[in-house]
């Protein structure tokens, strides 16, 4: 590691210092600085999004240091607004009955049973494990980065609720995320002794050197697909998805809502990044078939399996569980496509994917019904008439994540279908189409049941959530998935950036000093934009 | 150009407002927004100076994503712009038409009836393909609302339906669309999604067998909006559901998007694929014009039977669009019109009937004439315009489409695939159309008077108000006009469809060649030897 390194960890160091902060203030005496725990890990997730955007902007980029110099922006800054907005969600959630008890006086503040600080301490580690994914550049160092994002939600999940479920849930989670960390691992290992090396550069070179005489080993590709299927796990990418209905189901709706955006999207940036690092994304043309193979049943199976068992559910809850699930499946299509388009749509799909489903868990997080959470689809009979606001939330966010025109979400699985087009995986995408099709069938029920559906006593006796934030928040990404698409132009130019390979960066600087000394008689369209020029030629070249 | 734009945007604005003011004033806010886009329309109309020919007037764009070539552009050619003047007439209709119709949530009502005037103009203006599609998308939220919120008893399934089934094909159609811009994009080393620039490569670039592909996936996606045997059967559900407004807009305009694709995409992009195919779409549009007459003849909902009837209508547009001739696809294109107007003003006067006396049962009601003569009148007139007599509107389209089929034989300047066997199994439905018509005319119209027992019509007066006649009028006068003027729209659309029919004659002419040198029989059992 080298100084140079460090700058670019400042905005992890920063939510590290968040996490000390929040956990010392979670154990204060004084209940007004205890409620400012949140607000502080608001402070510190919102000044590590925006030190990211300086840390990873264009005068810094090293192409020396990374595979991907400008990951580091994109996913900084949605890590810290939809982070910011998982907070919001948890405010006036987590040890509730404890601090009315204290409120009421029936209890003195004992340390020992507060999880406040904990809480919010282990959110931020996760984020921050989520940022340094991308900065890995060695396998050591994505181990790490993945691990630092799952092991603080085992510990979430487990102290999320204080009912059986959630303990259930939290000894699945950790148990099945242990064995597949001993898959990754294990199919780290084997890619060192086909390398002798766990640095990516060099591991790269002595992959495309093995490439060039012969092919890949056997050990190589046994150790990339291992890697990939280990790392499936995070995405609960089939058949690894199977813990997630269980354990989105226990944990409480906010941290569910954080479960559902933060290991997925350091499971899918893990898969970008050690695609890229193995050298064999940049051609996906030699990408050897076992992994192409793999990855697409894998993507087939995911988004399939993921939108019947949605369809299936009552609990709403266990509904976006599956549903997640099926996302998963989409971004593996950008995953599959490669370099250029494809990681471009994968970054813009995480954003899309994220507000909306952040947004929809925003709307559970703001209701409850005597004190419980709402569970079944039913609870959500008649919504309209007694939360409209709730209701619209519910609705767009809904639309959103089915991609329905013009929300955000159209737009990420537009990008992700073209991606997938243009390289040639027609099929995938027909499939997908289909996919979209069957899921508009459950996300539809979470539109209609509010309006339609005729309140019962059940649903009668939802209430408002004790705190406002959540509704703030589930407003907020609404407005998100609404406004952004008018910024279409610069949010697809900003994800095209950030994920350009370090050869792209160079390539594209070297064009720039190209284009200063001698401008282009090319007047098109793609002057302006060389990135996406060579993205484009790739396959055509093929 | 700028009218465009105010267009497009002016619902959307008096949507805004209608929103945000009391709910006393929405309506009065809606009607004046709609009557104002209307006149837009018609000032639109008089700038847009390429009637006759084939170009397209309005024309502006504005980038949106350069990266994959999506611009927001918008323009319309002449059948466009007489699809957006259909619109924006038939919407300060049925906004009077819903005036004491609806009594709850008013604001809301009249917010999506605004939103869904924008994005009805926006397909027909679009020039952008995803645009296109986010317009032709859009159009199933508000529409999705109306039923679910202001819609009858059994509104749940029949929007959920509504719904799916469309948005089903859409996607399936978006997929088509994605693989023609790749094509394109692989082909020319940048991304388009022009409308005509795609269209041109299709027609030229694509082999035959990828030209079938795209042309199963656009139609599947049209027909399920048209509807088309066998994806038919979300209409009368929706229908049926559907508040007078949502009716009439469903028929009068959103079935119009299914066959305007086809005209706009499936045409031009695919030729070769649609001479090879026309016969079997052509076989599925006599199908469903039979079979939904039959279905007619033995409803007794009176709004489920204008619901077949137009299943049954839109088979003949569909007949007229695979013709492949100019009279087809003048006739194709006059029928949406026409459709628009007779049946429109069917599902207003099916309302009105319902809003007195809360019943469409034909067995409960009956001699109407006697207690509402004023509706009678409108009633029968309706019924003959969508019959087809000869001197109303009707009558014109349906001959055209007939005529077109009967001439699509193998010979001619315009051969086409279909022939004399087509248009004889589709002028059958017009036998069948007039039966089920004069029947339901027969029962509820004249005979002896037969009432569910209300006292006060609720609230309305025993015969149609002085508004309800201010809704039909403008109907009944265009039903006329068209009826015996028709070539004022015809002449005004010719450019356009001579446009879209450019390349057929040779290719026809091609593959009846190959057919005739394989030694087979011709392509289909209607062509002459």
């Amino acid at each position: 590691m080298t100084s140079n390194h460090l700058w670019f960890l400042i905005p992890e160091a920063i939510l590290l210092v968040g996490v000390v902060f929040t956990a010392i203030t979670g154990l204060v005496r004084s209940t007004s600085i205890r409620q400012s725990t949140p607000v502080i890990a608001a402070i510190f997730v919102v000044a590590s999004g925006v030190a990211s955007v300086f840390v990873f902007s264009p005068d810094h980029l090293d192409t020396t240091a990374f595979l991907m110099p400008a990951l580091g922006r994109w996913v900084g800054v949605i890590t810290a607004a939809v982070g910011l907005v998982l907070i919001l969600n948890s405010i006036g959630r987590v040890d509730r009955r404890l601090e009315q008890a204290i409120a009421a006086g029936r209890l003195r503040f004992d340390p020992l049973r507060a999880g406040r600080g904990e809480y919010y301490a282990f959110m931020l580690l996760s984020l921050a494990g989520l940022m340094l994914v991308c900065t890995a550049n060695d396998l050591i160092w994505l181990f790490l980065a993945l691990e630092l994002t799952s092991l603080p939600t085992y510990v979430l999940v487990a102290m999320s609720r204080t009912n059986r479920l959630a303990q259930e849930a939290a000894m699945k989670y950790f148990f099945l995320g242990a064995m597949s960390a001993a898959i990754f691992l294990y199919g780290f290992a084997l890619l060192y002794a086909a390398t002798g090396t766990i640095e990516f550069d060099r591991m790269r070179y002595e992959l495309q050197s093995q490439a060039a005489n012969g092919g890949l080993g056997a050990l190589a590709i046994g150790g990339l697909l291992l890697s990939l299927f280990g790392i499936g796990y995070k995405l609960a990418a089939a058949p690894l998805h199977l813990y997630a209905a269980d354990v989105y189901e226990g944990a409480s709706a906010p941290v569910t809502a954080f479960l559902g955006f933060v290991p997925k999207a350091a499971g899918v940036l893990a898969i970008m990044v050690l695609l890229v690092a193995t050298g064999l994304s940049e051609l996906m043309s030699s990408l050897p078939y076992p992994i192409l193979i793999m990855l697409w049943v894998v993507a087939v199976l995911t988004m399939t399996l993921g939108n019947i068992g949605a369809l299936l559910q009552r609990s709403v809850k266990r509904m976006l569980a599956y549903s997640s699930i099926a996302h998963s499946g989409y971004l593996l299509i950008g995953i599959i496509a490669g370099p250029g388009l494809g990681y471009t749509a994968v970054l813009f799909y995480l954003l899309a994917y994220g507000v909306g489903n952040t947004a929809a868990f925003s709307v559970l997080s703001s209701l409850e019904r005597r004190g419980e959470e709402l569970t079944s689809l039913e609870d959500l009979a008649g919504l309209r008439q007694r939360h409209p606001l709730m209701a619209s939330v519910l609705a767009i966010s809904s639309g959103s994540l089915l991609g329905f025109p013009p929300l955000l979400g159209f737009w990420g699985k537009l990008l992700l279908f073209i991606a997938g087009i243009q390289t040639g995986h027609l099929v995938l995408v027909i499939i997908a189409a289909v996919n979209s099709a069957i899921s508009g069938w459950y996300y539809l029920k979470l539109v209609a049941v509010p309006i339609m559906a005729s309140p019962t006593a059940r649903s009668e006796s939802v209430e408002r959530g004790p705190s406002n934030w959540p509704r703030f928040a589930g407003v907020i990404m609404v407005i998100a998935c609404l406004v952004l698409p008018v910024f279409l132009g610069w949010l697809v130019a900003e994800s095209r950036d950030s994920a350009r390979t370090a050869q792209a960066v160079r390539a594209d600087s070297a064009q720039a000093e190209a284009d200063a000394v001698q401008p282009s008689d090319d007047s098109g369209l793609f002057t302006a934009l060389p990135p996406l020029k060579t993205a484009l030629q790739s396959p055509a070249k093929r | 150009m700028i009218w465009g734009w105010i267009l497009l945007l002016l619902p959307i604005a008096g949507g805004l407002v209608v929103v945000g003011s009391s709910a006393r004033a929405a309506k009065s806010i809606a009607l004046l927004t709609t009557l104002a886009t209307f006149g837009a329309s018609i000032a639109a109309a008089i700038e847009f100076d390429v009637w006759g020919t084939g170009d397209f007037g309005l024309v502006s764009s504005i980038p949106w994503l350069p990266e994959v070539g999506i611009n927001l552009s918008i323009g319309a050619d002449s059948v466009a712009m007489m699809l957006v003047l259909l619109t924006t007439l038939l919407m300060p209709l049925a906004v009077l038409g819903s005036w004491t119709a609806v009594g709850e949530r008013l604001k809301e009502y009249y917010g999506w009836l605004l939103l869904i005037e924008s994005a009805m103009i926006g397909v027909f203006l679009a020039r952008d393909l995803v645009f296109f599609y986010i317009c032709f998308e859009f159009t199933l939220v508000p529409m999705y609302f109306l039923i679910a919120i202001y819609g009858g008893s059994g509104r749940a399934r029949a929007c959920v339906k509504f719904f799916l089934y469309t948005f089903t094909g859409s996607l399936i159609a978006l997929v088509g669309f994605l693989f023609v811009a790749w094509s394109y994009a692989e082909t020319t080393g940048s991304w388009s999604f022009q409308i005509a620039t795609l269209c041109e490569y299709a027609s030229e670039s694509l082999t035959l067998r990828e030209q079938v592909w795209v042309l199963t996936a656009l139609v599947i996606g049209f027909a399920v909006k048209i509807p088309l045997f066998p994806v038919h059967t979300w209409l009368p559900l929706a229908h049926t559901e559907a508040p007078t407004a949502g009716s009439v807009i469903l028929a009068g305009v959103l079935l119009k998007l299914g066959t305007y694709g086809i005209f706009r995409f499936v045409l031009p992009m695919t030729p070769e694929a649609v001479v090879e195919w026309a016969p079997v779409l052509g076989i599925l549009a006599i199908i469903g014009i039979l079979y939904a007459g039959l279905i007619c003849w033995v409803q007794t909902d009176v709004k489920k039977l204008v619901a077949y009837s137009s299943v049954s209508h839109l088979g003949f547009c569909v007949l007229g669009l695979f013709a492949l001739n100019p009279m087809g696809l003048q006739g194709a294109v006059l029928y949406m019109i026409n459709h628009g107007l007779s049946t429109g003003a069917l599902f207003f006067l099916v309302g009105m009937m319902y809003e007195r006396y809360h019943t469409r049962d034909m067995n409960a009601i009956g001699g109407l004439a006697k207690r509402m003569p004023v509706w009678a009148f409108f009633m029968v007139f309706f019924v003959l315009a969508s019959v087809g007599l000869p001197g109303l509107n009707g009558f014109v389209s349906e001959f055209l489409c007939l005529i077109g089929t009967f001439a699509a034989g193998d010979s001619g300047s315009y051969p086409g695939v279909m022939g004399p066997w087509f248009a004889a199994f589709a002028a059958l439905g017009m036998v069948i159309a007039a039966m089920y018509l004069l029947i339901m005319v027969g029962k509820i119209v004249f005979g002896s008077l037969k009432e569910p027992a209300t006292d006060d019509h609720h609230g309305l007066p025993a015969d149609l108000s002085a508004r309800e006649i201010t809704v039909l009028v403008p109907l009944a006068v265009l039903c006329v006009l068209l009826g015996v003027q028709p070539w004022i729209a015809m002449d005004a659309m010719v450019g356009s469809v001579n446009e879209t029919l450019a390349a057929y004659p040779e290719i026809v002419k091609d593959a009846m060649q190959q057919v005739a040198d394989a030694g087979s029989s011709v392509l289909s059992g209607g062509v002459n030897p």
